[in-house]
């Protein structure tokens, strides 16, 4: 390891460390803290990053492979397949009509036709990352233009591929691309061989996803290692990205098909909390150096022709945009959200520049200030949906916030989590479903939440006491989390830990035995139920009708013994604090069955029903 | 100034139209306490101490229920067989409730005419309400006429909306001790004592 390496890690850490709060502080959201993060570390102002810079963006690339994995996660093959219309019209008008207004555009300002079209396709693009990190920021993600904006980003990160394809036919004979960086398998074969390739290569992945990651991973959660399990995650996800770049597909492509695969498996949430931390990290290491690769030497040197090629790419996309989602029937607020959010040029046009420079379609200097103004509306993105969120929707938008937040409030309202599903928390998920409310299910046997997905529950696979699962869950937002676990142990850390981190949710929690009740309600929480109380005494209710009690003196019986003993439980309860600590667990059982069987030869807890047998009672009296 | 405890006794007071607007807010009328037996009794485990306690704390008693097959719901009876105990309510020594008043407030789905003689319920509402009659007379308590509501499923909304006012109105008068017993009991109806009165 090199000590340069960890100066750069030290950098590239600070900065996100101190400019994304600041950020988020100011109400500007982490996309724009790490880009303004970068551009105060880069060349131009402090310069602790040069020209490496480059390098590591390329390094940080992998956090959008990444993401694409992790949206493909979150879209379960049906919701891909149901798309696929939407995906396709929304991407083919975008790219298309933003393709030949730039190529115009380009062709007017004395570009050879070549090179226009090379460059409109690469400017059609735009940014996956910075637009699916600020929607979710936002939680735009299932509204309308987030929706929107998913399909056309996915259309762009597929058409990638046959751009790469496309370009090299546009350079003057000749000047073949110096192997372009990614020598692959599919160079120098028949185009009839290319397609098949790519059909092998897509549906190698969807097989291995299906016959080999599955059985793999289920094989790894077995042996119940949470880091192998977080590298089996990782390595799935690197050798889906490397297949696709030795067979000269995008690996961006490859990801998001083995995410889709793996969204019907029952490790969605283990595998989507196992990548989110690296996926946000290299994210972020790519807005930082994206900040920092913003040439203002060149902006300086030809402050008019950056400035006109920003203004004019934003203008046309942001145009197509606005067309496209009144085409596509977007309200007004959407489709603003829509457009000033897809206005930029993407990642993928650092790529697609960088080639057709290769090729000589451009020369370097156009190149560069292509890149250049790209970076720029990264950057710029953020900040106009800022604006548009602050100024413009307020005054010309309407409030549609009223209707969908009230029924968000309502689903939230009966929002019931039940972290453990086994006979006991399956009882009460049942009796819920059986009275309307259907509850999220956390749980982290692999098998059971198979079956109980097929049986149509929402179940979220993964260990309940880690609070990212149970934020995944919805644990923000829940009204009462059921916790059911078999283990007392887990209960009780589940507890300590669900408490402090979601102090407004109600938490309901089942006891083994007494003493584990005991300690439960130790932690302050009320609603404690000791799992073998009631079954012991209706248990015990039949065996006084089969001694010839009547079934109502003896169902009776029981339901007052049951509030007595509930009654003279907490009592003890409260005391126990006072006496000295039990070394061994088994005495402290005894003592605590001492007091209760003490407390219930003083009590009668059948008092009251002497009012029906008055003989008694007037003898009472 | 009395106090008012309303023993309000519903199975469905989720469903019910006319209770739900009884009943709002008229605990926030000085003295009065509703009692919701059906919520605090779900297993019909009652708890006569603190039902005890409850009526000590009370001068004026009110069963409030829905008119079920020309009776109140089984919670109440229970209720009345469990809490008001020989030896305590009754009996010899049983002098604990002795000069509260009582009364009965019921809703019912047939109209007041269809309680009467030869009509289609033959009897009339306090022909029916006799064991509260008596078991108030048994306790020494005071037993006034019934505020009721009939004819529940076909009210309009300006309906539901007098009937809710007629009831605070009465609520409040009898909280603040301003009424004379004899000139109550003359009427059939609570309702009328508080109408005559304009």
């Amino acid at each position: 390891m090199s000590s340069t390496f960890l100066l750069d890690a030290l950098i590239f850490l600070a900065a996100a460390v101190i400019f994304v709060p600041l950020a988020k502080k100011m109400g500007l959201g982490s996309v724009l803290g790490y880009l303004i993060g970068g551009i105060v570390i880069g060349p131009f102002f402090l310069g602790f990053v040069g020209q490496e810079g480059k390098d590591i963006m390329h390094f940080a690339e992998f956090g959008v492979v990444m993401m694409l994995f992790l949206i493909g996660l979150e879209l379960e093959p049906k919701t891909f397949w149901r798309m696929r219309k939407f995906v396709l019209g929304t991407g083919i008008t975008q790219m298309g009509i933003t393709t030949f207004l730039c190529f115009v555009a380009l062709l007017l300002a004395g570009f050879s036709w070549q090179a226009s079209l090379a460059c409109g396709l690469a400017l059609s693009m735009s940014s996956t990352a910075i637009v699916m990190q600020t929607l979710r920021e936002k939680g735009l993600m299932k509204t309308e233009s987030g929706k929107s904006s998913f399909a056309v980003l996915l259309f762009q990160d597929i058409s990638v591929i046959p751009i790469l394809a496309l370009i090299p036919l546009l350079a003057a004979s000749g000047a073949k691309a110096a192997s372009s960086g990614h020598a692959s398998f599919m160079e120098g074969l028949p185009g009839w061989a290319q397609t098949i390739t790519l059909l092998v290569a897509v549906n190698s992945v969807v097989v291995v996803g299906h016959f080999i990651f599955v059985p793999f991973l289920r094989f790894i959660a077995r042996i119940r290692l949470r880091e192998l399990f977080t590298a089996s995650a990782l390595l799935i996800v690197i050798a889906t990205a490397y297949l696709m770049m030795l067979v000269g597909l995008s690996p961006a492509l490859g990801t998001f098909l083995a995410g889709v695969v793996l969204a019907t498996s029952e490790f969605r949430h283990e595998l989507e909390s196992d990548i989110e931390p690296f996926k946000g990290v290299l994210l972020g290491l790519f807005f930082l150096t994206v900040g920092a690769s913003i040439n203002f030497t060149l902006i300086v040197e030809n402050p008019l022709k950056v400035m006109a090629l920003v203004g004019g790419v934003m203008i046309i996309k942001s145009f197509v945009l606005f067309a496209t989602g009144k085409f596509f029937r977007l309200s007004f607020d959407q489709n603003m959200i829509f457009t000033v959010g897809l206005g930029q040029v993407g990642e993928f046009a650092f790529v697609l520049f960088a080639f057709i420079n290769q090729l000589k379609i451009i020369s370097t200097e156009s190149s560069d200030i292509m890149m250049g103004a790209t970076a720029i509306t990264m950057t710029m993105t953020p900040l106009l949906l800022l604006m548009n969120e602050r100024l413009i929707l307020p005054h010309l938008g309407t409030k549609e916030a009223v209707g969908p937040k009230e029924a968000d409030e309502i689903s939230c309202e009966s929002h019931v989590i039940i972290a453990g599903f086994g006979y006991f928390g399956s009882t009460i998920g049942r009796f819920l479903r059986a009275n309307g409310f259907a509850a999220t299910i956390l749980d982290n046997d692999s098998d059971r939440v198979d079956l109980l997905r097929r049986m149509g529950f929402t179940v979220f696979y993964g260990d309940a006491t880690r609070l990212d699962i149970l934020k995944s869950a919805g644990a923000d937002s829940a009204r009462i989390l059921i916790v059911a676990i078999d283990s007392p142990e887990t209960n009780l850390d589940l507890v300590e830990k669900t408490r402090k981190a979601f102090p407004n949710l109600k938490i309901m929690v089942r006891a083994k035995n007494n003493l584990d009740a005991y300690n439960l309600l130790h932690t302050g929480i009320e609603d404690v139920y000791r799992e073998s109380i009631d079954t012991s005494v209706r248990f015990g209710v039949d065996v006084l009708v089969k001694l010839g009690v009547r079934r109502f003196t003896a169902t009776r019986a029981g339901q007052l013994f049951i509030k007595y003993d509930e009654a003279s439980f907490r009592q003890l309860a409260q005391h126990r604090h006072d006496q000295e600590a039990y070394l061994v667990h088994i005495r402290e059982q005894i003592a605590l069955q001492e007091e209760l069987l003490d407390n219930d030869r003083k009590a009668c807890p059948n008092l009251h029903d002497f009012a029906w047998d008055m003989d008694v009672a007037m003898k009472k009296k | 100034m009395k106090k008012i405890l309303i023993l309000f006794s519903h199975p469905r007071f989720e469903k019910s139209r006319i209770n739900r607007v009884l009943l709002e807010g008229i605990d926030q009328i000085e003295g009065v306490r509703i009692h919701d037996l059906y919520e605090e009794y779900p297993d019909f485990i009652i708890n006569a101490d603190r039902e005890k306690e409850f009526l000590e704390g009370h001068q004026i008693i009110v069963w409030h229920f829905p008119f079920y097959t020309y009776s109140a719901p089984a919670l109440l009876k229970q209720w009345m067989d469990i809490v008001l105990e020989y030896g305590w309510a009754h009996g010899s020594k049983g002098n604990a409730l002795k000069d509260k008043i009582a009364f009965v407030t019921l809703t019912a789905g047939g109209t007041r005419e269809s309680y009467a003689a030869n009509q289609h319920n033959q009897f009339t509402v306090r022909e029916f309400l006799r064991p509260f009659e008596q078991a108030a007379n048994l306790c020494q308590m005071k037993y006034l006429p019934p505020f009721a509501v009939h004819g529940t499923h076909r009210l309009t909304p300006q309906q539901l909306a007098a009937y809710s006012d007629l009831y605070r109105r009465l609520l409040t008068k009898l909280a603040a001790g301003e009424f004379d017993i004899a000139s109550i009991c003359r009427c059939e109806y609570l309702n009328d004592w508080l109408s005559n009165k304009g």
